[in-house]
């Protein structure tokens, strides 16, 4: 693997600064902002002894809501180990968190706070559209999916999420809004399409906390003989 | 008998012109099943019949024809051409949207573009809308196949999944990086090489014309990337540094539509090594000029790119492919450095000829 200056068009920076995104998107996801990568600046990557491989960033975000973009600046640590275990990251914004969703977010929190059985599936569609009334739904699987491609990440995968397939909102008593997702998340360097089962909450003070993560059996599993056509 | 004739000549002539300015009616900023796109491919060919005609040059698995438009100005002599072809991955939709639109665009403009005509009579276009026939009708089915990726053969025996990942089937050091051995897998490179029809097919179409052809271009999403061989990092093309300045220059050519950034550079640079690529095979054949292109997005949609971005990224594309012919056509046919050899031989030649005639000692 690369060490030293990175070159910020190949892979390690850019792969590294896709971590970076998803760790953007667990802290300041909601369903009217969704942080993506915008440019990699620059990159430097070292060994850490006895703790794994860090990489600093410079990068360009972008809020694809208000379509404010952010300079930050970023480290990625992915540890060493037999087994995967989630990388390490220090980023922070100043501007993008600012942005004013408070209106939207909490008329979209009350209208499903008191009508709690939402059920929808393919955002987007195979045409790639999304009905506008549905895009902070598709923008919640953004960000709770971020908390699952954080935690898969290593030096060697890519992770964006192809498609919410499913989604059912489920009561609660108390003041968030609790949803089970199952969604399909595509890996770039296997070029897999992977199916995640997520139950999360979301309220506009607490922002989104998952409860469970759950990875289902690969699609292949799907496919019975009468599937061929 | 003057006025009939003059009369029936206007006639004629009304009826040409309204036969070569019929346009079909066809919406290339959706997204069209595989019927619609091979009702579009005869209607086209038969609305521009002199410059159109329909190849079919191999079946796929389930047996469906492959085909492409092959466009250009006859002159009835052996020409060079310029290949690419479009949904080689059965998900990536937006690149069997960027072929049709790159027919249309030639063959609206070369009438009017001199430097167009210049290249329609300089060199052939085949354009495959379709390679992977089978998966793109599969990946129509539902929500689920809609991420297909590989061909439609069966798994080899024992194995309970479908599919081999064409673009790591062809003989181009195949088998050895970023692929799987796994029949289940997405990378799967097959029982062998090139055991693929519809990788056989490309293969025996352009190996017969490989002295012919001088540019390949496969189109893909997504990642917005513009790719040179080759997919082993330690294998470098002799003409490495052309292809990075003529890419780069393409990428320019991108940005300046729409903004887009589209990185340059080999696979294992700027994406991952992999081996078995169609282009990868394509320059071992000795094509020079040969370029993956990963059209939008970044992944925020994905495979699933809206239909309201067709347009952009069909426009943003076609000038990246157009930078990359332009330069071929002209490195061919004015040779900067070839015109510059060509002179100097001439003058050589012109010497020795006069040394010749006058008898005088050289």
């Amino acid at each position: 693997m690369a060490t030293g200056e990175l070159n910020a068009n190949h892979y390690p920076a850019q792969r590294a600064a896709k971590v970076v995104q998803h760790y953007l998107n667990t802290l300041h996801g909601s369903p009217y902002r969704v942080i993506g990568l915008n440019r990699v600046h620059s990159g430097y990557a070292e060994d850490v002894a006895d703790s794994g491989r860090k990489y600093n960033l410079e990068i360009s975000v972008q809020d694809f809501i208000s379509n404010k973009t952010e300079k930050c600046t970023a480290e990625v640590l992915f540890p060493m180990g037999e087994q995967q275990r989630p990388p390490q990251v220090q980023a922070s914004l100043e501007e993008l968190p600012k942005t004013n969703t408070k209106a939207e977010e909490e008329a979209l929190f009350k209208k499903y706070k008191t009508n709690q059985s939402l059920l929808l599936a393919n955002l987007p569609d195979s045409y790639g559209h999304i009905d506008p009334d549905m895009e902070p739904f598709w923008h919640l699987g953004t960000v709770a999916s971020s908390f699952i491609m954080l935690n898969e990440s290593t030096e060697n995968t890519l992770y964006n999420m192809a498609q919410v397939a499913n989604i059912t909102q489920l009561k609660t008593e108390n003041d968030q809004l609790k949803f089970d997702y199952h969604v399909l998340l595509h890996e770039m360097i296997s070029q897999e399409i992977i199916h995640w089962k997520l139950l999360f909450t979301w309220s506009p003070p607490e922002g989104v906390k998952v409860l469970q993560m759950e990875q289902l059996p690969n699609s292949h599993h799907y496919e019975t003989p009468q599937n061929k056509n | 008998m003057l006025n009939s004739a003059a009369l029936g000549l206007v006639v004629l002539l009304s009826a040409v012109e309204a036969a070569t300015n019929e346009r079909v009616n066809y919406d290339y900023y959706k997204y069209h099943s595989m019927p619609e796109i091979s009702k579009w491919m005869t209607q086209i060919a038969q609305n521009y019949s002199d410059v159109v005609t329909i190849m079919d040059y191999g079946q796929t698995y389930e047996k469906r024809k492959i085909s492409l438009l092959k466009i250009g100005l006859s002159t009835g002599e052996r020409k060079k051409a310029i290949w690419m072809d479009c949904g080689i991955h059965a998900r990536e939709w937006i690149a069997p949207a960027f072929c049709q639109y790159f027919v249309r665009q030639i063959l609206q403009t070369y009438r009017t573009d001199p430097k167009m005509e210049e290249m329609m009579k300089k060199m052939d276009f085949y354009v495959t809308p379709v390679l992977n026939v089978d998966g793109y009708i599969y990946s129509w089915k539902d929500n689920i196949t809609r991420l297909w990726r590989k061909n439609r053969s069966p798994g080899p025996p024992g194995c309970n999944c479908e599919g081999t990942d064409l673009n790591r089937n062809f003989d181009a050091n195949w088998g050895t990086l970023g692929v799987s051995s796994d029949c289940c897998s997405n990378t799967y490179c097959g029982s062998e090489r090139v055991s693929e029809p519809e990788a056989q097919a490309v293969a025996e179409f352009v190996g017969s014309r490989k002295d012919d052809i001088l540019c390949f271009l496969t189109i893909h999403s997504y990642s917005q990337l513009l790719l040179i061989p080759y997919g082993n990092p330690n294998f470098i093309a002799p003409n490495h540094d052309e292809l990075m300045e003529v890419g780069l220059a393409a990428a320019e050519a991108i940005k300046a539509v729409h903004g887009k950034i589209y990185r340059v550079g080999t696979s294992p640079a700027v994406l991952y090594p992999n081996s078995g690529s169609s282009r990868d095979w394509a320059r071992m054949q000795g094509i020079p000029f040969a370029y993956t292109f990963e059209l939008r997005d970044n992944g925020t949609f994905g495979f699933q790119l809206p239909e309201d971005q067709i347009q952009p990224t069909c426009e943003e594309a076609y000038r990246g492919a157009l930078h990359i012919v332009n330069y071929v056509h002209d490195k061919t046919f004015k040779g900067t450095v070839a015109g510059a050899v060509a002179t100097a031989a001439a003058a050589l030649w012109t010497v020795l000829l006069a040394a010749g005639v006058t008898g005088a000692s050289m």
